[in-house]
């Protein structure tokens, strides 16, 4: 079986061919480095991706009328209203929607600093989520 | 009316204004950093995916991630933010600058300073910059705008959606769309080639199946109050097939047809502007037509990557706490852009020290030659793998090339790539 595939690794780009043998194995060509046939590898059995999103913030206040009045309207209408996030290392490609629709189901609770786990072991990966965004 | 005092004043408090802040202040000078927005970060805070600092942090970062960290690098010194706080003109007033701002807390103010650096970074093309006939509904966003509304705002402004333009921000909106759960239909380039990186086609295009038309032109927008669809014509051998124009429907076209830096501000102090870069004019310490305002970032000219940006910045920076300090360049060459380069990014350099230039090709093309003539005479070639006008070169040139121009009255440096 013959594939062709980008490495999307480093900006070159290269276009790389990997062709699978009798024996099962993984012979990966037109790559100008080792990190080449690694990414085809890894492509072509267990393809990952760092994944970003943004969760819903629930601010401590809201609902709240006197915390709410003590804030002047400028304040309330600039206060960003979604936490960026990222998963702590490449996740697998497969199961990204699972993921995302489990994100968009949260509610990060403010304040909230910037590294701290808003989805720990995510769908059982071992993966963490974290914030990456600090906000009060 | 209020009056401030300060050594320097930065326009900007995103990555270049913040880089640039920091060398001022570590230099012992009083520093005012003036930010339009309610937080410093600038674009960075919207650009919630990853791909930020890997010259930088040598980690790949979120945007508001590298923001982050350059901010609390701010609040640890003696630099003065303003946020929430618009410039609205510059004058030249004897050896001062004054900035008159306005802002909701703090009224009218007007900031004095003697170096001025100019960070105000860019502004997207939009729909009557690249005058895209068809009627005018509701639906059409500049991609950048659409990034604001989903990432910050929280807004998903569109179900089905068409791109158009194939620079990186349109191919990260065509992920971004498609994980907040709408269809991405097509994205849509006028050149023959993608103006964004290849690992962002695989990674925001080919993992969606999402098509990508090249040498594509969007010759209609249709709808009534809303869009309800785009027509695209093919562009064979530089001529418009009409009759293979089609349809696409869709209620949402965003536009990625390029930045177009924010000089307006600039002009009110009498900056002169480059027309290729539509950036500010600078000689070899980044300094504008006008003495003592300086200009980094996507002000002066669209980079690709933040850390090229808090590079340039640093140096701005530096340069503007050495001139007010009374060191000025002893002499400088003239820097010409050659056969297939569009720009570069600085019309002097100094033959004393080392330069680092940035510049831009005309051409796509392997195993390309950059070629560097000093008064005609070759003072350095490189080998460049790959070349396209999307990607920035940098380059340094220091007293080794650049020496033999201290004895030639006019000295011109040029640039080419073959
Ligand atoms: C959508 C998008 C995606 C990108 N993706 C990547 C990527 O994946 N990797 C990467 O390395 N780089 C990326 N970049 C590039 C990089 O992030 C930017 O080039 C860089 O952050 C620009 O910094 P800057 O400080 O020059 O401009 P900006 O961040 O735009 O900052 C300019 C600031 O000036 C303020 N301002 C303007 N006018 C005034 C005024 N009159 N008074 C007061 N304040 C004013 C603005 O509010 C703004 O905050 C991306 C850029 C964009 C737009
Ligand atoms: S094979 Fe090596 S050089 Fe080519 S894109 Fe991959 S990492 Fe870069």
């Amino acid at each position: 079986m013959r594939q062709e595939l980008i490495c999307i690794t480093c900006p070159m780009g290269c276009r790389l061919v990997a062709e699978r043998t009798g024996e099962g194995e993984l012979v990966v060509s037109g790559n100008r480095c080792p990190r080449g046939a690694a990414y085809a590898r890894e492509e072509l059995f267990a393809p990952k991706r760092t994944v970003t999103a943004t969760c819903r913030v629930s601010r401590p206040c809201a609902g709240d009328r006197s915390c709410a009045a003590a804030e002047t309207a400028s304040q309330a209408l600039d206060a960003p209203r979604r936490v960026p996030v990222r998963t702590s290392a490449a996740f697998p490609k497969d199961r990204v929607p699972e993921l995302l629709a489990r994100l968009y189901e949260l509610e990060v609770e403010l304040p909230v600093e910037r590294g701290a786990v808003v989805l720990a072991d995510a769908l059982g990966t071992g993966i963490d989520v974290l914030a990456t965004r600090s906000l009060k | 009316m209020k009056e401030m005092r300060f050594d320097s004043a930065v326009i900007g408090g995103g990555a270049a204004g913040m880089a640039a802040a920091l060398e001022l202040a570590a230099r012992g000078l009083s520093c005012a950093v003036i930010e339009r927005e309610g937080h410093l970060g600038g674009i960075l805070m919207q650009c919630v995916h990853n791909g930020f600092g890997l010259i930088e942090f040598n980690e790949e970062l979120s945007g508001p991630e590298f923001a982050e960290r350059f901010e609390e690098k701010v609040r640890k010194t003696a630099i003065t933010p303003f946020v929430g706080t618009t410039v609205i003109e510059i004058e030249n007033e004897g050896a001062e600058k004054v900035l008159s701002c306005v802002s909701a807390g703090l009224g009218v103010v007007r900031i004095r300073a003697k170096a001025v650096v100019l960070a105000m970074g860019c502004r997207e093309r939009n729909r009557g910059n690249i005058r895209i006939p068809g009627s005018r509904p509701a639906g059409v966003y500049t991609a950048g705008l659409a990034q604001r509304l989903v990432n910050i705002e929280g807004y998903v402004p569109g179900k089905d959606v068409v791109i158009i333009g194939s620079g990186d921000i349109g191919l990260i909106m065509a992920r971004r769309m498609s994980w907040v759960g709408c269809k991405v239909h097509a994205v849509v380039e006028i050149l023959p080639y993608p103006s964004g990186l290849t690992r962002n086609i695989v990674q925001c295009l080919n993992d969606f199946g999402i098509p990508l038309y090249l040498s594509h032109l969007t010759t209609n927008i249709y709808g009534k109050d809303r869009v309800e669809g785009v027509e695209i014509t093919p562009i064979e051998n530089g001529a418009l097939m009409t009759e293979k124009a089609f349809k696409i429907p869709c209620d949402t076209v965003l536009l990625s047809v390029g930045l177009v830096p924010e000089n307006e501000l600039s002009k009110t102090a009498g900056v002169e502007i480059n027309p290729m870069t539509n950036g500010p004019i600078v000689d070899s310490s980044l300094m504008t037509s006008v003495p003592g305002i300086f200009a980094c970032g996507n002000v002066l000219h669209v980079h690709d990557l933040v850390d090229f940006v808090v590079e340039e910045a640093r140096r701005a920076g530096a340069f503007a706490a050495e001139w007010l300090s009374g060191k000025r360049p002893a002499k400088e060459v003239r820097v010409k852009a050659g056969p297939n380069v569009r720009y570069v990014n600085q019309s002097r350099v100094d033959p004393s020290r080392d330069n680092k230039l940035y510049l831009r090709t005309l051409i796509v093309k392997n195993d390309a030659l950059l070629e560097v003539k000093l008064n005609n005479k070759v003072v350095r070639q490189a080998k460049k793998s790959h070349v396209q006008p999307s990607e920035m070169i940098s380059l340094t040139l220091g007293p080794a090339e650049l020496e033999a121009a201290l004895q030639v009255p006019d000295s011109v440096l040029e640039i080419s790539i073959q």
